[in-house]
């Protein structure tokens, strides 16, 4: 199974600004200290070895979107501004002409979740078959209400693709797709659910927009159960312990190191922090995931965890 | 997991000491919540609250939660509360978790009592 990342932030995409980009150049040419390079490929190595991630390639800024690659179609996690370059991609690959068929899964249906559907040009081709499945009985209504007036010229009705939606059930196990998967419910506003995918023994979750607030032990325990022992955990890892627990409680997202901790509990393999705030731009993300590894690092119970970031164009094997 | 609690003046010392996870959350915020009821501005009854985490041996998200629940009940109450005596993980934890911005550290019990002597009454 691999997991392909089109969208890693939060609640709202962002873009580099002119000064940001001012910024970068500044820094690499610091770095580079006066230094000649013979060649593009010795610029490029520099670039790729001795540059830091922040300054050289940064986290992106789309909204959540990730792909399942490894069973029968194109599935995905997930609507967000993302999916526009998805499209894209498979438009360039694939061409118009050959219809495929794509299977969505939706943690809810916030605004930045579902954004990218009007821009997911595959949508607009007559033969393409699109199945949506979600937990929330409000699927279509948000979909229709996002497309059509005033909000967007093109309606829902309009898109030429063949969509079904699907209302799925958490806690049950569905084949679909080639992927053996199972929702569990999680505490946001208007609830939102993860997703696990199980492809040859190997599991991987998908958990965004979820608020663990660990006031109930027997609530952690629920979604420690889903996690145990799972390979990947994709995890909402918006805000710090102190914006979680404070100015910014009941928002619907979790913190960095509580992501950690729930890891530890649940023997998780790799913990992959996602969904992030859009204040933050790649150095301060950058702390972040340094500060991740090191709390991981003084709170490790003996089993070994992988702490790492999504970013916008990861691919990680699971 | 302890909560022991000493007396210097107006102010409250509770010692925290052991581990603070999810296998003792409850017990701790049991003890410790109880014992932040005079930490407010009402007079001579009232006390400043210093937490001694030099025991600290380990403190998950669940722990730190606990922490947030004391400062906001003495935030309500217009009390003070600070903690002192950080060992190096947990002023890394602190960091981390950005605690660090809640609450007042002070380097050792002595300084923080200082600190606070004449903010409980």
């Amino acid at each position: 199974m691999l997991l392909r990342f089109w969208g890693t932030r939060g609640s709202l995409p962002v873009a580099l600004s002119g000064q940001g980009v001012r910024d970068k150049v500044f820094a690499v040419l610091r770095q580079a200290d006066g230094r000649s390079f013979a060649s593009d490929a010795e610029l490029n190595d520099f670039i790729e070895n001795e540059v830091d991630f922040a300054t050289s390639h940064g986290f992106g800024g789309n909204t959540s979107c990730v792909e399942f690659v490894g069973g029968e179609n194109t599935v995905v996690c997930d609507m967000g501004s993302g999916l526009r370059e998805l499209g894209q991609k498979i438009m360039v690959e694939h061409g118009p002409g050959v219809p495929r068929r794509y299977d969505f899964f939706m943690s809810h249906v916030h605004w930045d979740h579902i954004m990218g559907l009007p821009f997911f040009a595959p949508a607009y081709i007559p033969g393409n078959k699109i199945h949506i499945h979600g937990c929330h009985e409000v699927l279509e209504e948000a979909f229709r209400r996002q497309q059509s007036d005033p909000c967007f010229p093109v309606h829902w009705d309009q898109l030429a693709a063949d969509i079904t939606l699907d209302i799925i059930e958490p806690d049950r196990n569905y084949q679909i797709a080639g992927f053996n998967v199972s929702a569990v419910k999680q505490n946001h506003a208007g609830d939102s659910y993860g997703y696990c995918f199980e492809l040859g023994g190997k599991r991987a979750v998908y958990s965004t927009d979820g608020e663990h607030t660990q006031e109930s032990e027997a609530e952690t325990q629920r979604y420690i159960d889903f996690l145990s022992g799972v390979d990947l955990l994709v995890f909402d890892s918006m805000y710090s312990m102190a914006d979680m627990v404070s100015v910014k409680q009941d928002w619907g997202h979790s913190s960095n190191i509580v992501g950690v901790d729930l890891c530890h509990r649940a023997g998780v393999g790799h913990y992959c922090m996602f969904h992030h705030e859009p204040i933050y731009d790649d150095y301060a993300l950058q702390k972040i995931l340094d500060e991740s590894i090191r709390y991981e690092e003084i709170m490790n119970p003996g089993k070994p965890l992988r702490v790492s970031m999504a970013y916008d164009g990861l691919e990680l094997e699971v | 997991m302890d909560v022991i609690e000493e007396a210097v003046g107006k102010v409250r010392l509770l010692r925290l000491s052991g581990r603070f996870d999810h296998a003792t959350v409850q017990e701790f915020e049991g003890r410790l919540l109880p014992r932040l009821d005079d930490c407010h501005d009402g007079g001579e009854d009232s006390v400043a609250v210093v937490l001694d985490l030099s025991e600290v041996e380990y403190m998950s998200s669940v722990g730190l939660r606990v922490l947030m629940l004391a400062a906001k009940k003495c935030k309500a109450q217009n009390g003070v509360i600070a903690v002192a005596a950080l060992g190096e993980q947990m002023r890394e934890i602190f960091h981390i978790s950005r605690f660090d911005m809640i609450f007042a550290v002070y380097d050792d019990r002595a300084s923080a009592v200082a600190a606070l002597t004449g903010a409980g009454t």
